[in-house]
């Protein structure tokens, strides 16, 4: 049985994803996604102790490439997706350490 | 009460690919702001990151070269956090399955050798640059480079084994000499391609519980390492002994200051929730891809060093000298396969080719002469075409003009005079000159030889082959 998402999760994860919500929000998102916990529970009935864990669901692997440059885009490119630019960079709000 | 400090060091080497980990951009240091980015590095929407084949190699041969178990299977990882450097607010590393594990470097403090493991490797992408808004524009404001970004790293991360500060750093040079040699990675602890992060406890002697750790960063010299070290053990140890608790946390070392300082951010940060990136499938190595990497890795030092004095018959301390860089071993082997005087080649690096280094602050290579122009020049000393006292100002010259020793020797006309008449003659008048001296010569004095030698070389400008004038004034004067 998996645990209840509280309100004080939800926060904890809205602060982590940068996000806001009002406490009618929160209570609502707490419930919600311990209903889909629960729903997600039902995985556990299954006897999983033999099997390795899933990375990928594809039965893929070593997809590389050469190493050889290549200049795809250019400054003016990849500056016009910048929130703000300035000095040839992407301009962002004071950074404090 | 005496204590014990437990280190751990974290150490990040740049790989010197063409290419970034995930994308075709190039890695070109100090290419122009923003120029080396595509929509795969800048973290757009949609976008697939392909892996560098080269990054997996070079990863196989640090691995190999330290002793580690190479995975059979390893999976990438997103490390989500959100800082302006990091355009698509995760990182890629590895987590769960990183490509190696358990390896070991030798080290040997005072004597004593101890061996340091490692418990792992790991790829990851390194992050953009920061530039603080008064370095550039508005003071409010913060500037992104993103050349960087994705640049491929490899993170090496030791076990708690060592316990001193001279420990640690003794173990972060032989790593450093080890992957310089591997050839991966130029590991320029001041270019940043080689970075080091400490995890540091102190517990009473003879606890078996590790203390609480505290994370050190910033870094920058192998000086500096020690002495962040130094202070964080000297601060733990002053705060238990004033009752205080050690709190688990990430210090910036200020080498202005000679002090530690606990970050203010990232309390939440180290909740990075990995999981396995759904955009990179697995990397598979198989036991044949390692054999071939494996044929293609260079000596490693103790190989070298080994090779230094049973091969080439080096004294020890010529040995320690040419082996403690890839760069200046590799220049004495192509001068060696040219030339057999591998003692004079020794020489020759150790003082008038070090000596340069020193001055013009350029790595052997860019001295301004090539093996196969100092194996020219020994050879000519070697001949007798000119006394090593030439060679020097010939070597001099090589460096200014990048002729040929051999061009410069017919050019100036420096050949030696091996000529027996003419160098007798040159005797005999230096010893016409200096009646009084060859009186007191002749009374005893006899240190005064050094006196005519002197005169001799200054009359031939220091073309007398020096064992002949040797002959014929010890025939003359006695």
């Amino acid at each position: 049985m998996s645990e209840m998402v509280t309100e004080k999760d939800v926060k904890y994860i809205a602060k982590l994803s940068k996000l806001s919500f009002g406490d009618d929000e929160i209570s609502r998102f707490a419930d919600e996604l311990s209903n889909i916990l629960k729903y997600i529970d039902k995985l556990n009935e299954l006897d999983t102790s033999d099997v390795a864990p899933t990375s990928h669901v594809l039965d893929i692997c070593n997809v590389t490439r050469e190493d050889i440059p290549e200049r795809k885009i250019s400054r003016e490119d990849a500056l016009k997706n910048a929130p703000e630019e300035g000095y040839n960079h992407f301009k962002v709000p004071r950074i404090i350490e | 009460m005496n204590f014990e400090s437990v280190i751990g060091l974290e150490v990040h080497v740049q790989l010197n690919t063409n290419t970034k980990i995930f994308c075709s951009c190039s890695t070109n240091f100090g290419d122009e702001p923003n120029t080396n980015v595509c929509p795969v590095c800048l973290g757009m929407p949609g976008v697939l990151p392909v892996l560098n084949k080269k990054v997996v190699e070079y990863t196989i041969k640090a691995g190999l070269a330290l002793n580690c178990n190479i995975q059979e299977k390893s999976v990438f990882a997103r490390k989500n956090y959100f800082y302006p450097d990091l355009p698509k607010n995760y990182q890629v590393s590895q987590f769960e399955l990183p490509i190696c594990f358990g390896g070991y470097v030798d080290i040997e403090v005072d004597g004593n050798k101890k061996r340091i493991g490692i418990t792992r490797i790991h790829m990851e992408e390194d992050a953009g640059k920061l530039i603080h808004g008064e370095n550039l524009g508005s003071p409010n404001s913060s500037y992104v480079d993103y050349n960087r970004t994705g640049t491929p790293l490899i993170e090496i991360v030791s076990e708690p084994d060592m316990r001193s500060s001279e420990e640690a750093k003794r173990y972060l040079e032989n790593l450093k000499l080890i992957i310089e040699y591997t050839g991966i990675s130029d590991c320029s602890m001041e270019k940043g391609s080689l970075r080091c992060d400490a995890n540091i406890s102190v517990r009473p002697m003879g606890q078996k519980e590790f203390g609480t750790k505290v994370e050190v960063k910033n870094m920058n010299s192998f000086k500096n390492v020690q002495k962040a070290i130094d202070y964080e053990i000297k601060r733990q140890i002053s705060e238990i002994e004033s009752g205080n608790l050690i709190i688990q946390e990430t210090r910036l070392w200020d080498p202005e200051k000679g002090v530690t300082i606990a970050m203010r951010s990232k309390e939440e940060s180290h909740d990075y929730r990995y999981f396995p990136d759904p955009d990179l499938v697995p990397v598979i190595i198989s036991l044949r891809d390692i054999e071939n990497i494996k044929l293609t890795m260079p000596d490693m030092p103790d190989v070298v060093r080994d090779k230094l004095s049973n091969v080439y018959n080096l004294p020890e301390y010529d040995v320690e000298v040419l082996s403690s860089s890839k760069p200046i071993y590799d220049f004495f082997e192509a001068t060696a396969t040219l030339c057999n005087n591998t003692k004079a080649i020794s020489n020759w690096i150790q003082t008038e080719i070090l000596r340069v280094m020193n001055e013009k602050g350029v790595g052997i290579m860019d001295v301004g002469i090539t093996p196969s122009q100092l194996a020219e020049l020994i050879q000519l000393i070697d001949s007798s075409v000119i006394s090593v006292k030439i060679a020097k100002d010939v070597f001099d010259d090589v460096i200014i003009s990048g002729k040929s020793p051999k061009q410069i020797v017919d050019e100036k006309g420096l050949t030696q005079i091996a000529d027996l008449s003419l160098l007798e003659a040159v005797v005999k008048k230096v010893i016409e000159n200096s009646p009084k001296e060859v009186e007191r010569y002749k009374a005893g004095e006899t240190k005064l030889i050094g006196f005519f030698v002197g005169q001799i070389m200054k009359e031939t400008k220091g073309k007398a082959n020096p064992k002949l004038v040797n002959e014929i004034l010890g025939k003359l004067l006695n």
